[in-house]
């Protein structure tokens, strides 16, 4: 993997809510282009704080964040949007009093005029049941129309890279199929993906590699195929403490 | 007991309402009831008094228009007015609740909005005195409109205007760009911050417009009572139960809880006397807070 393939890349990052209180505790993880990479983990791992924290929606005290070999670390979120980054929340990741469509056309604001509306559209046609929901406020969506929503939202200013906190979390078997599948097709349209996800065994079929993230460092990195069959991993994802090199 | 009420009552809450919708939308942005903002009213007034009088000296004797007791030197003043008391209200951002906010939980910034307030009042006081000040000392004669009713040229002249005001602000929260990321940012800022949105800028131009509208209010006020330090003070209460009545964070909300609140008080003076009227807004508050805390249109959170 070449240095000028990576599209992102952090380097011993530490960060957390508090400064003295670090949740990422030195974590290095690398991205290339076109690669969908897993971050994997027991719960309180910090797997979430650290794509929050490359979306700068948590302050970093120390370490590197590099985008396209660009560092990133401390510019504000709105600019990173601006930068091709887009990052779909675990919770709370639609704006429930806008309409679907309100959602989509105030993210495609950064867009020029011209172009809003044709992406909107190309939106609508990826998402079909958000096209016959457009007008619907998206706080009267089910839990799997939201998620198509937010990642929806995320896409629509045509980002080069793409961060989503569990995308399948709370969606029933058949959903998150369906939302793995999309996130598949996306990446087949040239979008770069980093994903945390406790559904392992539904991610690591459309994932290219993975980290295993325990106390907020990297326990562990590979190729997602066949991760589960390496026992290291599965007493680590368990909930297990790294084993002495 | 005649409709005559419906007439005050829409005027005066039609100017509650405008005065609302800043209390409203920095309570929805930032998180924090801003007692200061009865002084935006106020200072509005004023602003508008100091304008009309540059803007009569340089255009010459102020003609009035028509009926109404005002010329084109408050006319022209009231934007004077609205664009000053919305950049005071950016400046005690910038110099206060910013600082706090980086910093201090939501009751600071209550308590620190309450010592800005009396800052503010206090200044006011020492330019302008206590004394009560007129844009115009020509009386204004009611005319009457049928069915009983009568109001003045000016009352039917700000109630219009303000009413105008009111649906170019629901156009500009439903339809723009604008509106759309003041409610983004009211209801969730950091995935506000994730569609892109420069959140510190929404949040410049909630004290920008909200101050905007308090200040078209002080000069409405002013022209259809009287110019006074505690002019907007006086009116917190009042927007308070309004914004609270529609659904705090709501700006159609703090519209329509402004006109029922001012219908209310109105109606109370033919049936429970004028004494009693400063109280309808509280008792309206007290069993809106009791009965449905979120308001009108309100969410709960």
């Amino acid at each position: 993997m070449g240095v000028t393939a990576l599209a992102l890349e952090t380097r011993d990052l530490v960060a957390g809510y508090e400064p003295d209180l670090p949740i990422v505790r030195g974590a290095s993880i690398r991205v290339a282009r076109g690669e969908i990479v897993l971050l994997l983990g027991p719960n309180g791992a910090g797997k979430s704080t650290l794509v929050k924290a490359i979306a700068g929606l948590v302050p970093v005290s120390a370490g590197e964040i590099l985008a396209d070999g660009a560092s990133i670390a401390g510019v504000p979120t709105h600019r990173l949007i601006r930068r091709g980054l887009a990052f779909v929340p675990q919770t709370d990741n639609v704006f429930t009093g806008l309409s679907v469509r309100e959602n989509l056309v105030l993210a495609a604001g950064l867009l020029p005029v011209a172009q809003r509306g044709q992406r909107v559209k190309e939106m609508l046609t990826l998402f079909p049941d958000l096209a016959r929901l457009a007008a619907q406020a998206a706080g009267r969506l089910s839990g799997g129309q939201r998620q198509m929503l937010a990642i929806a939202r995320a896409l629509v200013v045509g980002p080069r890279l793409l961060m989503l906190d569990e995308p399948s979390a709370g969606l029933s078997p058949l959903l998150v199929g369906t939302v793995m599948a999309k996130l598949s097709e996306i990446r087949g349209q040239g979008v770069t993906i980093l994903m945390v996800e406790q559904n392992a065994r539904a991610a690591l079929p459309i994932a290219d590699r993975a980290y295993v993230l325990v106390e907020g460092r990297v326990a562990h990195e590979g190729p997602a195929a066949g991760l589960f069959d390496d026992p290291a991993v599965a007493a680590l994802y368990l909930g297990g403490r790294p084993r002495a090199a | 007991m005649n409709g005559q009420f419906v007439i005050d009552g829409l005027l005066n809450g039609a100017m509650i309402g405008l005065g609302a919708i800043g209390l409203t939308l920095a309570y929805s942005v930032l998180r924090f009831a801003n007692f200061a903002h009865g002084e935006f009213i106020s200072w509005g007034g004023y602003i508008a008094l100091l304008a009309a009088g540059g803007i009569g000296a340089v255009l010459g004797q102020p003609k009035d228009i028509g009926n109404l007791t005002f010329g084109w030197p408050l006319i022209l003043a009231l934007p004077v007015a609205a664009l000053g008391a919305g950049v005071l209200a950016l400046a005690l951002d910038a110099v206060l609740f910013r600082r706090l906010r980086q910093k201090g939980s939501s009751i600071t910034l209550v308590i620190a909005s309450f010592g800005a307030s009396l800052a503010l009042r206090s200044l006011l006081e020492f330019l302008f005195s206590d004394d009560p000040r007129y844009y115009s000392t020509d009386i204004a004669i009611a005319m009457p409109l049928g069915l009983g009713l009568r109001a003045s040229a000016d009352q039917l002249g700000v109630l219009g205007f303000a009413l105008v005001l009111m649906v170019l602000m629901h156009l500009v929260m439903t339809r723009s760009r604008l509106g759309w990321s003041l409610r983004a940012v009211s209801e969730n800022a950091d995935l506000a911050r994730l569609a892109g949105i420069d959140v510190a800028g929404v949040i410049r131009a909630a004290w920008l417009i909200g101050g905007g509208l308090a200040g078209v209010t002080g000069v409405l006020l002013g022209q259809t009572v009287q110019l006074r330090p505690t002019m907007g003070f006086d009116l917190l209460l009042p927007l308070f139960s309004a914004a609270i009545l529609g659904g705090i964070g709501s700006v159609p909300g703090a519209m329509l809880g402004g006109l029922i609140i001012g219908l209310a008080e109105a109606l109370s003076v033919p049936l429970i006397g004028a004494e009693y009227r400063a109280a309808v807004a509280f008792l309206v508050l007290l069993a809106m807070l009791l009965v449905r805390p979120t308001g009108l249109f309100g969410v709960r959170t």
